[in-house]
């Protein structure tokens, strides 16, 4: 009994070691974003005790554009998320269903320029905008964000509609249902689950995208990590007012954190644990 | 005519057959499929294609490209033989190495310790995939300001601990290196603990009890029967991991830039240097094109140890 309890305190310390060190480093941003610049400098770090100010994120809201960038954040995030969803599902709905002339092909490619890295797109990009003059767009942006995206929304979505028992799309088609009836009506209801880690992974990794957004975005079309970054350049030692934007930029993936961890968890094991 | 064409189709077939619902049933798949194919032949595979194209020129920035004069494979060999490029190689290498290891033996060593499920645990998981949500420039930035000569925590703990005096970490090129290397683990060590220990948790509980029946110790267990039952996940997290560090270069360049010289500068970042810093966009096409072929190689080896669309009966 006593054994048990000694193992379990060894259990919960180490847990709790291990979430500080995880969470500190978020903390001190945090922190930092609400100091003032005394504080920011102070020679022994503060974790707790300082007096809290809003100077920081009232700077960056009103100098700047900051609501523009943040509205093309936002724009950008949900425009290729909602494409990415819809494309991708319909894709991987094809892949998991229906069998076809070059489905292999197409699931072992789609795999494979899952890992494309953006470095790579980032010359092409760069030549596509010099070429064609459309500079400036998040058009652009959206169309990259979907394409990087598709690969692992198919997989992960593939996995998914998998789990659904066949025998009710059957159902569904011998009652005179068209494959278009089938996945809006019976599969979309079961699939929700699947949409949101989907949607949750493709919001991120758009909301968070730096390098693209930083070669195809001019001054008007600045995504939020864009505008973050150019805090350095210009202000080296702001430090209060770059963790302020950057306490901004988190706050979507982590609440999203808070309310899906489980989910994504599932995605983010999905590749490695299924296999 | 199309009367009698019909008639004699139809005394052709055997059977009548329900010809709508069988076109439906053909042309339906690629329906389903083309839009999301179309986005990606256009937003991955062109660029990829583009990539090569533009590395068989001398295409500068402020140069059109129509000027720019084809030197064919001129930048391939000039490639092999370019002292920075396989600087940037080593730094990768070694960045790799070090990452992989650490976040390996760390992650794995940590879920083997905390595997027992455990009340609360879904509250400790949530914190820990935390860093894993916070996006790369964020990370920069953080962790720029905490290794910071001047206001940076990182030298205030250790002199006030241990005494050492403050360190110019991101100006040193071994400070730096090492400073990317902490950042990484602390971003990516849990990825590893949670993919672990899901595989941990998954396996068929009579097997770990039968080796402890057999008299196996806590060692034995680990090395001798869970490890490898798990072997599996741990080469794809590790692949998977290895293909990052072929792809990651936004904490480096908010941390660091790739200084001092090109002490932390990975190959991605290299390209990205190469094509808007020196501004040589041929060049560093012709340097992504070997990133390709590297995440490629990678990418077919995860996908032949684990292909979750193999076949349709894998489910």
């Amino acid at each position: 009994m006593n054994d048990t309890f000694s193992r379990q305190l060894y259990h919960y310390s180490a847990l709790v070691v291990l979430a500080f060190m995880a969470l500190a480093p978020i903390w001190v941003m945090l922190a930092t974003s609400f100091k003032n610049d005394i504080d920011v400098q102070s020679a022994e770090p503060l974790w707790l005790f300082f007096v809290p100010t809003l100077e920081n994120y009232e700077y960056i809201m009103t100098r700047g554009k900051f609501d523009r960038y943040l509205t093309n954040s936002i724009i950008v995030g949900c425009a290729s998320t909602v494409m990415t969803l819809l494309l991708g599902g319909f894709c991987a709905y094809a892949l998991a269903r229906l069998d076809f002339k070059g489905r292999t092909l197409m699931a072992n490619s789609t795999l494979m320029v899952r890992m494309v890295p953006p470095a790579v797109l980032a010359v092409p990009a760069f030549a596509f905008v010099m070429i064609s003059g459309v500079d400036n767009d998040l058009a652009v942006l959206t169309f990259l964000y979907t394409a990087l995206n598709l690969p692992f929304a198919i997989w992960l979505l593939f996995g998914f509609y998998k789990q659904i028992p066949v025998e009710l799309e059957e159902a569904a088609v011998v009652d005179g249902a068209s494959p278009l009836q089938v996945f809006f009506r019976v599969l979309l209801p079961l699939m929700k689950s699947g949409y949101a880690v989907a949607g949750i992974f493709t919001f991120r990794i758009a909301w968070n995208e730096f390098i693209l957004a930083l070669l195809l975005t001019g001054r008007t079309t600045r995504t939020l990590p864009v505008a973050a970054s150019g805090f350095i350049t210009d202000t080296g030692v702001e430090w209060g007012r770059i963790m302020a934007m950057g306490t901004l930029i988190v706050i979507p993936p982590l609440l999203f954190t808070f309310f899906a961890a489980r989910q994504i968890i599932a995605g983010m094991t999905a590749g490695a644990v299924k296999g | 005519m199309a009367h009698a064409d019909m008639d004699t189709q139809r005394l052709d077939l055997p059977e009548p057959m329900p010809q709508p619902r069988f076109q439906a049933g053909f042309i339906t798949p690629y329906a389903f499929i083309f839009p999301a194919l179309l986005v990606m032949l256009g937003g991955l595979l062109y660029p990829v294609f583009m990539a090569m194209y533009l590395s068989l020129y001398d295409w500068q920035i402020g140069l059109d490209l129509e000027d720019a004069p084809f030197v064919g494979l001129t930048n391939f060999s000039r490639m092999l033989t370019d002292p920075q490029v396989w600087e940037v190689l080593w730094v990768t290498m070694r960045f790799g190495f070090w990452t992989i290891t650490i976040e390996m033996t760390l992650g794995v060593a940590l879920a083997l310790l905390l595997e027992k499920p455990i009340r609360g645990a879904s509250v400790f998981r949530t914190i820990f995939i935390l860093p894993l949500m916070v996006s790369p420039v964020v990370v920069g930035l953080i962790w720029r300001y905490l290794f910071d000569a001047r206001v940076g925590w990182i030298n205030y703990y250790l002199g006030a601990w241990f005494g050492i005096e403050p360190q110019i970490w991101l100006g040193d090129a071994q400070l730096a290196f090492f400073a990317i290397v902490f950042t990484d683990i602390w971003q990516w060590t849990p990825f590893i603990f949670i993919i672990v220990i899901a595989g941990l948790q998954a396996l068929p509980s009579e097997v770990v009890e039968a080796s402890t029946i057999d008299g196996a110790n806590w060692w034995q267990q680990v090395f001798l029967v869970k490890l490898p039952m798990i072997k599996s996940i741990l080469v794809i997290a590790l692949l998977m991991r290895l293909i990052d560090v072929f792809r990651g270069m936004e904490v480096m360049l908010i941390m660091t830039g790739g200084g001092p010289g090109r002490s932390t500068e990975l190959l991605s970042l290299h390209i990205y240097n190469r094509a808007f810093e020196t501004q040589q966009l041929g060049y560093a096409s012709a340097i992504s094109v070997l990133l390709i072929v590297i995440v490629f190689a990678i990418s077919t080896l995860i996908l032949t140890m684990a292909n979750p669309m193999k076949s349709r009966s894998d489910v």
